[in-house]
């Protein structure tokens, strides 16, 4: 179990899909448009990455070298279009939100990048941990910037008002969105923000020979599981 | 031993010329606009020209210093981006607006990129693009003697041609941001300017010929009164929004236009047209900002084609 373990905090810390590795980075400034559509984004693609990694990685030996790209398209399709369905079933609103991503998830590169890395070389269940992992990291990632979006370029969080909206037609003082944040720009200004503000802690941390595993916000108990600082020898390993 | 000869080597002939002088030349050239906004908008707008000058000197000052970088404030670059700014905003805007203005042209445009000379886009022209998306109502909301109306350019938009008057639009008695109403103003800052060869026609020059061909043209086809080539059109055109100020101080701007001089001709042929289709075509009134700062983008490709051959090297084939 330490592998999966280990793989759970790759993907959420070391090798975070978003500010680490900045992979699927079309879904992350497309969809971040609130904190609601990041979590919504962020799990339905982690869904389809512990299902993908378990089956590719069932599949392992049977599927030939040459063949690949094609056979893992068509078992991460089949997921996606599962999801797709699940969630105009259940999730119309969300559904609606997110739009034409929801089928995009099947060219996202993090579920090819964990199935061509990873899945396709090892066992079963570090497989599926890996791909909760990265799930979970995506998601984390897309709920940091659409929450910071969503409280700049809104004053909301979730959809509830938290900063009274000024107004001055009654003269009421009060916060002015910055509407750019919620538009196409703000996306890549969070982005960009955020990147830098975890790489500067993840340096200072380094420096001081601490831990680097609890700088994660939105982390939670998992960071009390994840022990150490292996992420130059995990890089070597791939 | 009065005479003592100073033996050096070599540069002997040193130029006067430095960022910091040039910037303070800008500066002063940037005056006259300023005082005729403050004039024409009262102290709302020299509180605002304060606020934005202030707040870039002194975000540039706190950034440089918890970078332990060298400060750069003494340059007065700072202070041109802060008037710039002002200049752009209309007057009824609310001062924290610019101050956000200030911060962003000066902290993400200029400093996150490198510093002076480093920025790929006119600080001032990308913070108030920034702000003119995130705050479109206020940025375009245009108050002239106690009246909201639109700006000239707006009439012209709607095809209402007849209600513009082009000598009021020369001084600058019009509604609009700070900097832009006086045309008369702006010509003495840009005289000023090349006199002391600090700017060149080449690009404005361009840009303003490129834009007069392009609306006398076209003009016809976005409004059924106007003639081809009619003058009434083009004078309000060239004398209403920010065309004149964008041309003589914000395109020329020396770290985001072409150095190579065919290439300060294809910029300016470049803003001419882009300014001309938005204006036009577009879905707003104005289009001078979007025009230089894409323009500003595309000043590394530029330079690329119109690098000169160096003396015996590449001959004809």
């Amino acid at each position: 179990m330490n592998s999966c373990g280990e793989r759970l905090k790759n993907g959420l810390i070391d090798e975070n899909p978003i500010f680490v590795l900045m992979l699927g980075m079309c879904p992350t400034l497309a969809v971040t448009t609130s904190a609601m559509n990041g979590i919504g984004m962020g799990l339905s693609t982690t869904a389809v990455l512990v299902m993908s990694n378990m089956l590719i990685s069932m599949l392992r030996k049977i599927i030939p070298d040459s063949v690949r790209m094609p056979a893992f398209i068509v078992v991460v399709a089949s997921f996606v279009t599962i999801v797709d369905f699940l969630m105009e079933g259940y999730t119309p609103s969300l559904y609606d939100s997110l739009g034409i991503y929801i089928p995009l998830i099947v060219v996202n590169c993090i579920i090819l990048g964990r199935a061509e890395s990873y899945a396709s070389k090892n066992p079963v269940l570090p497989s599926i941990f890996d791909g909760l992992g990265m799930g979970l990291g995506f998601t984390v990632g897309l709920l940091a910037i659409g929450a910071v979006r969503e409280i700049i370029g809104a004053g909301q969080i979730f959809g509830k008002q938290i900063l009274p909206l000024a107004d001055s037609t009654m003269g009421k003082a009060g916060y002015t969105p910055i509407t750019i944040f919620i538009l196409a720009p703000g996306a890549f200004l969070v982005l960009a923000g955020l990147a830098a503000i975890q790489n500067k802690v993840k340096i200072n941390m380094e420096k001081k020979g601490k831990d680097a595993s609890k700088i994660q916000s939105g982390c939670g108990s998992d960071c009390a599981t994840c022990a150490g600082c292996a992420s130059t020898a995990d890089k070597g390993k791939e | 031993m009065e005479n003592q000869l100073n033996i050096s080597s070599s540069p002997h002939i040193r130029s006067k010329v430095t960022s910091s002088n040039i910037m303070l030349m800008v500066t002063i050239a940037l005056l006259p606009a300023s005082a005729f906004g403050v004039y024409n908008f009262g102290m709302d707008a020299l509180l605002m020209l304060i606020v934005t000058t202030a707040t870039a000197v002194l975000t540039e000052f706190i950034y440089e210093k918890l970078m332990h970088k060298k400060i750069t404030i003494g340059d007065f670059s700072a202070v041109v981006t802060g008037l710039l700014l002002g200049l752009n905003m209309p007057p009824t805007a609310p001062l924290w607006m610019g101050a956000l203005g200030s911060v962003f042209a000066i902290l993400i445009v200029k400093q996150l990129f490198g510093g002076l000379g480093q920025n790929f886009m006119n600080p001032a022209l990308g913070a108030r693009c920034f702000l003119l998306i995130s705050f479109a109502g206020q940025m375009t909301k245009f108050v002239y003697d106690g009246e909201t109306g639109p700006t000239p350019l707006a009439y012209l938009k709607e095809g209402a041609l007849s209600s513009v008057n082009s000598m009021d639009m020369l001084i600058g008695r019009i509604p609009g941001t700070i900097g832009e109403t006086s045309v008369i103003a702006i010509i003495i800052g840009a005289i000023f300017l090349i006199m002391l060869g600090i700017i060149d026609l080449r690009i404005p020059g361009t840009y303003i010929v490129t834009f007069v061909l392009f609306i006398g043209i076209f003009g016809q086809f976005s409004d059924a009164n106007v003639g081809f080539f009619d003058p009434q059109f083009i004078t309000a055109e060239l004398c209403g929004g920010g065309l004149m100020l964008g041309a003589w101080f914000m395109a020329t701007d020396y770290v985001t236009s072409p150095i190579t001089k065919s290439g300060q001709i294809v910029y300016g042929i470049v803003l001419g047209l882009l300014t001309g289709l938005f204006r036009l075509f577009g879905g707003s009134s104005e289009g001078v900002s979007y025009a230089i700062i894409i323009s500003n983008l595309l000043v590394p490709l530029i330079e690329k084609v119109t690098l000169p051959k160096p003396f015996g090297k590449g001959g004809e084939k």
